[in-house]
């Protein structure tokens, strides 16, 4: 199951510490605040990111796992069956 | 006499000169409004799928299928509260004021058959403060319905927000009717899961309403006896500027730009551009002319129609000043949540500023392109994108006369009345 980084932009108040923990996917804007790659958060960079996450100030940066929809569904849809959650 | 299936106007017809239409001409024209109530089955809901083949979109601005929306609430397995967003906080809009106040009957309507299809027991009429007329019609027309005196019908209510760009965000309208600051929430969760109060909250246009009433109350195939395939039915679009009858409109899906100046009595005189979508929206070439307003083929190539807005950009008005203006009230219009767009939104509108007074106007152009860019998708909603896309257009249409302003500063037609509308800013700003 893969994970995603997920900013809340309104928490977000620019410390600008992800961008040093994880310079690979978070750089910062002429502002200070991050600006997070589409890359892939591979095995390697998941350890750096999990640190970006705790080192957040005001928990706006969350690992997530990817959802399959985060809008509703066509009417009829569903979601897709056989998912179970794994860590 | 009901109204035949190719019969135009729809949402209109039999608007009153002043006023609004009476409960007894209303059901004249449309027959009585069928109620389905509350499906046993979760994913058969009878005006849901009807909503579906109609192919109803909804018409505050996003355009997401109306049959999903209502899907997606109806799953949640709580009783939904609905919220009729007539809060129109784009200036230059009008049609849910005048859908509202002339023809409340057709929204009610709409609100009666959504809330029987999801076993409502809440609905909440949002209406701009600063509107008062049309609470008071709404006020009386819901007092003729006959349906909200029964037992089990939903409680109604009419709640006057804070007027603004951003009062008819969703997520802020619901932060707002649930007693919070009139300001964006970090989504997800959307309001179809949590919304007012943690209930499951629809929230969908005024307009949306009475598509949905006449849906409900003629059938999908009727619905499509107007517009095209993949943008079905009529809309109601706000036209201004260089036309002889500035005003709202009501046209079938697939009506031409040409057709639609026409039907607001002309142009008034040589135009320069043509905005499309509003404050969050495009600029067209004065070329442009037969584009046809459909809104599927308008998607596909980029464009909006937002909230249905179209403005004829006179060529005697100054395009770097009429821009400057609203990026400067959008700026100020922002709820100032999110970095990106306070500190973006602000560098834009100053150096949109510059170009037309003193400053340093060397590399505002390419400055202010790439801000339009940085800004994208980094707010918890879509004001600074929407911003961002307006100003980008207008920089990529009108690209000699931004290069102008930055040679030589303001031009003579800077000074010249502005045609986009700004609402007064507040003079103590609440927040």
């Amino acid at each position: 199951m893969s994970e995603k980084l997920h900013l809340d932009p309104i928490a977000c108040t620019g410390h600008g510490l992800c961008a040093e923990l994880l310079p690979e996917l978070i750089w910062l804007d002429e502002w200070g605040y991050p600006v997070i790659e589409d890359g892939e958060l591979t095995p390697e960079l998941l350890g750096h990111a999990r640190r970006a996450v705790d080192a957040c100030p005001t928990l706006a940066l969350r690992l997530q796992r990817e959802r399959a929809a985060r809008r509703p569904r066509p009417a009829g849809g569903g979601r897709p069956a056989g998912r179970t959650p794994s860590y | 006499m009901s109204l035949a299936a190719g019969q135009f106007p729809r949402l209109l017809a039999g608007m009153p000169p002043e006023g609004f239409l009476p409960l007894a001409a209303h059901e004249a024209l449309h027959g009585p409004l069928p109620l389905s109530g509350r499906s046993r089955s979760r994913t058969e809901h009878p005006l849901i799928l009807e909503l579906e083949r109609a192919g109803v979109r909804g018409y505050g601005g996003a355009g997401f299928p109306t049959a999903t929306k209502l899907h997606a609430v109806a799953t949640q397995g709580a009783r939904p509260t609905i919220v009729v967003n007539g809060a129109e906080g784009e200036p230059l809009s009008g049609k849910d004021v005048l859908l509202t106040g002339r023809m409340p009957h057709l929204v009610i309507d709409g609100v009666l058959a959504a809330a029987s299809t999801l076993g409502s027991d809440r609905v909440i009429f949002a209406l701009d403060e600063e509107v008062r007329g049309v609470a008071r019609v709404l006020q009386q027309a819901l007092a003729q319905r006959p349906e909200l005196q029964r037992r089990g019908a939903p409680a109604v209510s009419v709640n006057a927000v804070p007027g603004g760009y951003l009062s008819g965000q969703e997520t802020a309208l619901v932060s707002a009717l649930g007693g919070g600051w009139a300001k964006p929430t970090t989504t997800p969760p959307y309001p179809f899961e949590r919304g007012i109060k943690g209930v499951p909250t629809l929230v969908s246009n005024s307009e949306t309403f009475a598509q949905i009433a006449l849906v409900a109350r003629h059938g999908a195939d009727w619905f499509r006896a107007l517009g095209t395939t993949n943008d079905p039915g009529t809309r109601l679009i706000t036209v201004s500027g260089a036309v002889s009858y500035p005003g709202v409109v009501e046209v079938a899906g697939g009506t031409t730009l040409r057709q639609l100046i026409s039907a607001s009595g002309g142009l008034t005189e040589p135009i320069q551009g043509v905005l499309l979508g509003g404050y969050a929206g495009t600029w067209l070439s004065p070329d442009d002319l037969e584009l046809r307003l459909d809104a599927h083929a308008l998607r596909e190539r980029g464009l909006r129609l937002g909230s249905g807005i179209v403005v004829l950009l006179p060529a005697s008005a100054c395009i770097v000043a009429e821009v400057s203006g609203v990026a400067r009230w959008l700026e100020q219009e922002s709820a100032h949540q999110c970095g990106p767009c306070i500190h973006g939104l602000q560098a834009i509108a100053d150096a949109l500023e510059e170009l037309c007074g003193g400053g340093d106007r060397r590399g505002a152009y390419t400055r202010i392109e790439r801000w339009c860019e940085l800004v994208v998708r980094r707010g918890a909603c879509s004001l600074p994108d929407g911003a961002a896309t307006f100003v980008a257009s207008a920089l990529r249409r009108f690209r000699p006369v931004f290069d102008d302003h930055a040679r030589h500063g303001a031009c003579d037609l800077c000074r010249a009345e502005r045609v986009l509308p700004i609402p007064a800013f507040d003079a103590v700003p609440v927040r």
